[in-house]
């Protein structure tokens, strides 16, 4: 047997001539206390892990057939003692384990707003939080700066030591946002928002991915996260306002379409609302908003009126959505005249009550009550510290 | 001829469907067209047709449905990791600009046709397989419970794994992942053929396995010889019982998710989608309530013949007998409490993910005490190092390790950096290879003489050994690592090069285990010609000691002249141990079911419906149907399924034990 | 656990059956049977935790109460419940071996069962009609799948009642037939209850939500 241990170590050989461990040496203070629970748990396993390993190898030694001076016994099969003790090792470590995954997992829920920014920091809270907007498209990844009015695609920066808020979806199919660096990974999931805080403590590039697999061009998902200063951060924003170009509907819906290995591409201006839009997937004109749909769902529906509001649909991402048996496909058509501003349906109808029942405590449909709609027609996000 | 007529005949199959672009799949088939021409000349030429079709493909004998199960298993496993031989070599050389030799069209199907197949096609029917051989010999009985459902059961599975392989060359699989989610995998993304063929591989071997699933807990609860109570069950009959409980437990939610699916996909509901209200997380959530029971299935049969294996071989009663019953009862409950973990980051709440989290922790207790059980077993024992007993030490290290690995995983904010990456592939190969394959192969090694009636070939049993444990160690160990540094599944290609070295050991490590495979293939070969050498004729080569040992290798279609009485858990030790003297007389006539060819022609029939329906060949798939209806109505006509094996034909065969017995001492 | 066993105090044991009888035909049918019935309830019960799930997402569209009609569907119900009364009495009848009254029961159990089918195949037609179809949005597709799936059951048992009818007429009430019905009458009361849970959670709540 000892030459499955000898294999079993020579990657830990090789792997001290140097290589990126990333998810054990983060750069982000999240992803470092990931790291140590980890590392911990790891080692509450070991303790039972280490000696069942030794045992095995001991008694497969001590008990061959050869030896004829070890004890053979071969009536004997029970011991209450020992069998009292095999229980409860494991349960005494999975009771460890156990108060440390709830307490680790509620520290650490991606959904809560940071509480320091490092081991020894607390949060400064007179600098906001970084809010970014991020969208997983077939096959990059869209970031929008709401604070600052820009957009990039698979290109992401952020200050040193100023927590992160992200606030992500997808476009069309599942994908997974992840920055080993800075943080763990969340779901993009279409039509749905998911979240992430996170605070990256160390300047540098490091390397973000989709950690779900999404398709034919999901290898070239990935992008560059930055580490600035905050005055690298300051240049880098302005280097993208300078870039110029904008991000409007009907700019997005072409940067939708399906394309592989994008390069870097950077708007100076982008449309306020169109976040929330493709949240709500209702980037094109004239289709009706998920979180319309919701909030009339949750009044019961639009009743037999509401058979008719669909049209067929015209915009298609790949060749064909139809299926073999049913009808030509549709979409619900939204309630306001195709052009007009989405805002003035969407602000007369009240928040949907919760009808949600799968999804769980922490991840939310989308919604547009937080809000107000005076600053939502003028695209403005309200600040609490503002 | 007019394209609507040829649409009308062949829906959407086209000679475009076929390959003929892919060098790689034209080599392929070429080889697989010559060895087949070659098997079914072969087959022909020496007249073996008549013979396999009344005394294999017809037959309701559970051993050769059990045999069967076991080729099907090994045949599809050359398929399967002939798959993951592409992989690692794929991403072995994808580096510095590379693109490999894969376009992502066809390693996107190689990756989900290796989990599908590895699953499904080959776990599901070696452990089924050996359930079914094993059961009704280790409890006394002569058949299983419903044998027309067994051969018919085990047809469909043939059926699944005929659709999934008939993909290869006609059209394409999936692009999805194994277990196809949704939006990616509904209509809009994935408008080709390949889902489908996964959706209907899948519904039709399905049905097979929800089925055996129903037979086997029908036959361990009912037709246990006298004085066999549960708690006096072999462990293996009892891991088997809780296994068939999981299937049709579980199997169930697979077929309604993938009929939900498969309802998006062709009539267009909204079940799955983005829009009109669908939710494609609930298919996340429903497939993994069948997902996770799924490894129980696999696991427990394989920890059942580990217990069988231990304590043979160690010459000694099984340490624990009822701890290891209840943590196996233990682990059958809690694998239905555990699927979020999954998908911790899919945004449930810290609450819910803890939730889920614990009781993923809370299942690694029984398996603790079922490792304990198992080494004290070893304890004060006088441990033989036959072949089984080689794959148990194995298992035990490696398990250790991969139920660690799967414990931190179980860790939410752990998975958080290590989900979806390697860390989870190596995670999940260390368990199921460690645990399901090494258990399969322990099996295969222990039950193989009484199944043929001659030993397996040690010297390239041993080779098969070690080069599928260091070959297993080299390609995972490194994923491990590459997971920690951040790298995720389902790549196609890598720009970082210092990553290379890692996914190169990985790829040596796959050709070690296709050394191993090839070495074992071998072992069967040289066992073959060496048959008479390694012939059994005690029946009891092992001195082992659960009932099948008691009867003759192989043993007589009746499994037992005389249904055997039990006083004791491991009964045929029991036996000879107070001088049990084999009956010489009094043979009576035997009551057994009859073969009959309905299984197999009712799941041709449900194989070309499913292939109607995967081409859109509605008028194939409505024949199908009928013809499906048809014969399985006619075949409840039938009244007459059962025979008697004369008296004669029973002292014949036991006269010949009696001589070869006489011979052998 | 260590039985010590003595072969001198407990006297010679014995190891096999000498005179045995083979487990007569059947033995297993109806616990078979019951698992596959709860295996199929699985399957309900999925349908419906989908409906619970996607039951009031209408996209926009139609909810419960714009389109059921409680009065046909309690007219449907009747139909069932009464097939299962009706199934009851063929039992009873097939207990006293009587071959033409158990047809009888059984002709009227497949009638109340076709009747059954046909009014909801007709409600279907109705609301497909209206533009209410499964496509519309996913409480249409749970509902139109959760129905269907238990009216695709209905339509199996009714071929199933049909085959069992020619074999009594042919082979009589032999053991065979006997546990055959058996078995159909507890596929049958089962569609009967899985109903009620459709009735009571599809359409009363549905009308009242």
């Amino acid at each position: 047997m000892s030459r499955l241990k000898i294999l079993a170590l020579l990657p830990l050989a090789v792997a001290l001539s140097g290589c990126n461990y990333v998810v054990l040496a983060p750069a982000g203070d999240i992803a470092a206390q990931q790291r140590d629970l980890v590392i911990i748990s790891t080692v509450l396993m070991l303790l039972i892990v280490v000696p069942v390993m030794a045992l095995t190898v001991l008694f497969a030694w001590r008990y061959r057939q050869s030896n004829t001076s070890a004890r053979y016994e071969p009536e004997w099969d029970h011991s209450t003692s020992l069998e009292l003790v095999i229980w409860s090792a494991p349960l005494l470590i999975i009771v460890c384990l156990g108060a440390l995954t709830w307490m680790g997992t509620h520290l650490l829920d991606p959904y809560r707003t940071l509480g320091r920014i490092h081991a020894d920091r607390a949060v400064d809270q007179s600098k906001a939080p970084l809010e970014v907007d991020v969208v997983a498209l077939d096959w990059k990844w869209l970031f929008i700066y709401p604070d600052y009015g820009i957009a990039t695609v698979n290109d992401l920066a952020a200050p040193v030591d100023r927590p992160i808020n992200f606030r992500i979806t997808a476009s069309s199919v599942m994908n997974s946002f992840y920055i080993p660096a800075l943080a763990g990974q969340i779901y993009a999931m279409p039509g749905m928002e998911t979240k992430l805080h996170a605070v990256v403590n160390h300047a540098g590039t490091y390397k973000g991915f989709s950690a779900n697999y999404s398709g034919a061009g999901f290898s070239g998902m990935h992008f560059n996260f930055q580490g600035l200063d905050d005055k690298g951060f300051d240049a880098w924003v302005a280097q993208a306002k300078s870039a110029g170009g904008s991000l409007g509907r009907a700019d997005y819906l072409q940067l939708e379409k399906p394309s592989e290995n994008e390069p870097v591409r950077r708007y100076g201006a982008v449309d306020a609302d169109l976040y929330r839009l493709i949240l709500n997937m209702c980037v094109e004109t004239g289709k009706m908003c998920q979180s319309e749909m919701m909030a009339i769902d949750a009044k019961g529906g639009l009743g037999h009126e509401g058979l008719n509001n669909t049209l067929p649909l015209a915009y298609d991402k790949y060749a064909r959505r139809g299926t073999a048996l049913g009808p030509e496909p549709t979409f619900v058509a939204g309630t306001c005249t195709p052009d007009a501003p989405q805002g003035q349906t969407t602000a007369a109808i009240k928040a949907p009550l919760d009808t949600a029942p799968l999804l769980g405590a922490g991840l939310k449909r989308p919604t547009f009550a937080p809000l107000k709609s005076s600053s939502f027609f003028l695209g403005q996000r309200p600040k609490s510290n503002s | 001829m007019s394209p609507d007529l040829l649409k009308l005949i062949f829906g959407r199959l086209s000679i475009d469907s076929l390959p003929l672009h892919e060098p790689i799949l034209v080599g392929t088939f070429a080889v697989v067209a010559l060895g087949g021409t070659t098997l079914l000349g072969g087959l022909t030429y020496f007249r073996l047709w008549g013979y396999l079709w009344r005394e294999w493909f017809t037959s309701v004998d559970h051993k050769r449905i059990g045999v069967m199960y076991m080729i099907l298993g090994i045949v599809m496993l050359l398929r399967g990791f002939a798959d993951a031989l592409m992989m690692r070599a794929q991403q072995a050389l994808a580096f510095g600009g590379s693109e490999g030799f894969l376009p992502s069209h066809h390693y996107d199907q190689v990756f989900t046709a290796h989990g599908v197949i590895m699953i499904f096609f080959v776990a599901m029917p070696l452990v089924t397989g050996l359930m079914n051989f094993v059961v009704p010999l280790q409890i006394g009985a002569r058949d299983v419970s419903f044998p027309f459902l067994n051969n018919f059961s085990f047809w469909m599975t043939v059926g699944g794994a005929v659709l999934v392989m008939a993909s290869l060359f006609i059209g394409e699989f999936a692009r999805t992942g194994w277990l196809a989610y949704p939006p990616l995998s509904n209509i809009g993304y994935s408008p080709d053929v390949g889902v489908d063929y996964y959706i209907w591989g899948l519904q039709v071997a399905g049905v097979g396995t929800t089925l055996s699933g129903i037979n086997l807990i029908c036959t361990i609860v009912k037709l246990r010889c006298p004085g066999m109570t549960m708690m006096r069950m072999p462990v293996f009959t009892w891991t088997s019982l809780c296994t068939n409980v999981l299937i049709v437990a579980s199997f169930p939610v697979l077929t309604v998710v993938l009929a939900l699916l498969t309802l998006d996909r062709y009539v267009g509901t909204n079940f799955f989608t983005n829009d009109f209200g669908g939710s494609p997380m609930m298919y996340v959530n429903l497939i993994w309530i069948w997902g996770h029971p799924e490894v129980y299935i696999l696991v427990l049969p394989a920890f059942g013949i580990f217990s069988e294996v231990t304590s043979t071989f160690s010459g000694k009663r099984l340490f624990g007998y009822t701890s290891m019953v209840y943590a196996t009862v233990v682990i059958t409950i809690l694998s239905y409490l555990v699927w979020l973990h999954h998908f911790f980051t899919m945004g449930s709440g810290a609450s819910v993910n803890s939730f889920f989290g614990i009781t993923t922790m809370i299942i690694s207790i029984p398996t603790g005490a079922k490792m304990f059980n198992w080494l004290f077993t070893m304890y004060r024992g006088r441990i033989r190092y036959e072949l089984p007993m080689l794959w148990t030490i194995a298992f035990m290290l490696t398990f250790v390790l991969g139920g660690m690995t799967g414990v931190l995983l179980a860790v939410p904010p752990a998975d958080f950096v290590l989900h979806n990456s390697l860390f989870l592939i190596a995670h999940f190969h260390n368990v199921i290879i460690g645990g399901v394959v090494f258990g399969a192969f322990a099996g295969i090694n222990y039950w193989f003489p009484k199944a043929f009636g001659f030993k397996l070939d040690p010297f390239w049993g041993k080779l098969s050994f070690w080069f599928w444990v260091t070959g297993f160690y080299m390609a995972f160990m490194p994923l491990y690592v590459l997971g920690l540094m951040g790298v995720t599944r389902r790549l196609r290609v890598f720009d970082d090069p210092s990553l290379q070295i890692w996914f190169v050991i990985a790829a040596i490590g796959a050709g070690l285990v296709f050394l191993g495979i090839l070495s074992m293939l071998m072992q069967f070969a040289v066992s073959f010609l060496k048959r008479e050498q390694l012939k059994d004729v005690t029946g009891d080569p092992w001195d082992a000691r659960t009932l099948e040992w008691a009867t003759s290798s192989p043993p007589p279609d009746y499994n037992f002249a005389f249904t055997p009485v039990v006083h004791d858990n491991d009964a045929w030790w029991d036996m000879k141990k107070r001088g049990y003297q084999r009956p010489l007389t009094g043979f009576k006539p035997i009551h057994m079911p009859s073969s009959t060819g309905t299984g197999i022609i009712l799941a041709g029939f449900a194989t070309a419906m499913g292939f109607g329906l995967i081409w859109y060949i509605w008028w194939l798939a409505a024949a199908s149907f009928i013809a499906m209806l048809a014969v399985g109505i006619g075949h409840t006509f039938n009244y007459h399924r059962d025979f008697d094996i004369p008296a004669d034909d029973v002292i014949r065969a036991e006269d010949a034990r009696t001589k070869l017995l006489a011979g052998a001492k | 656990m260590t039985i010590a066993v003595n072969p001198v105090q407990t006297g010679e044991p014995v190891f096999y059956l000498a005179d045995e009888h083979p487990h007569p035909e059947g033995y297993s049918t109806s616990l078979g049977f019951w698992i596959y019935l709860m295996s199929d309830c699985l399957i309900f019960a999925i349908l419906f935790a989908t409906f619970g799930v996607l039951g009031a997402n209408y996209a926009a569209g139609p909810a419960p109460k714009d389109l059921f009609d409680l009065s046909l569907v309690a007219v449907n119900t009747s139909m069932l419940l009464l097939s299962s009364i009706t199934y009851g009495f063929a039992m009873l009848t097939m207990q006293q071996n009587k071959i033409a009254q158990t047809q009888m029961w059984l002709l009227i159990t497949g009638l109340f069962g076709a009747a059954f089918i046909g009014i909801e195949l007709t409600e279907f037609a109705h609301m497909i009609h209206e533009g209410a179809t499964p496509q519309r949005s996913a409480f249409l597709s749970a509902f139109f799948t959760l129905v269907g799936t238990h009216g695709l059951h209905v339509s199996c048992g009714l071929i199933w009642l049909v085959t069992l009818m020619v074999q009594v007429w042919r082979f009589g009430l032999i053991e065979a037939n006997r546990r055959r019905l058996m078995c159909l009458s507890m596929f049958w009361h089962f569609l009967d209850v899985v109903w009620i849970g459709v009735f009571t959670f599809v359409y009363l709540l549905g009308v009242l939500r």
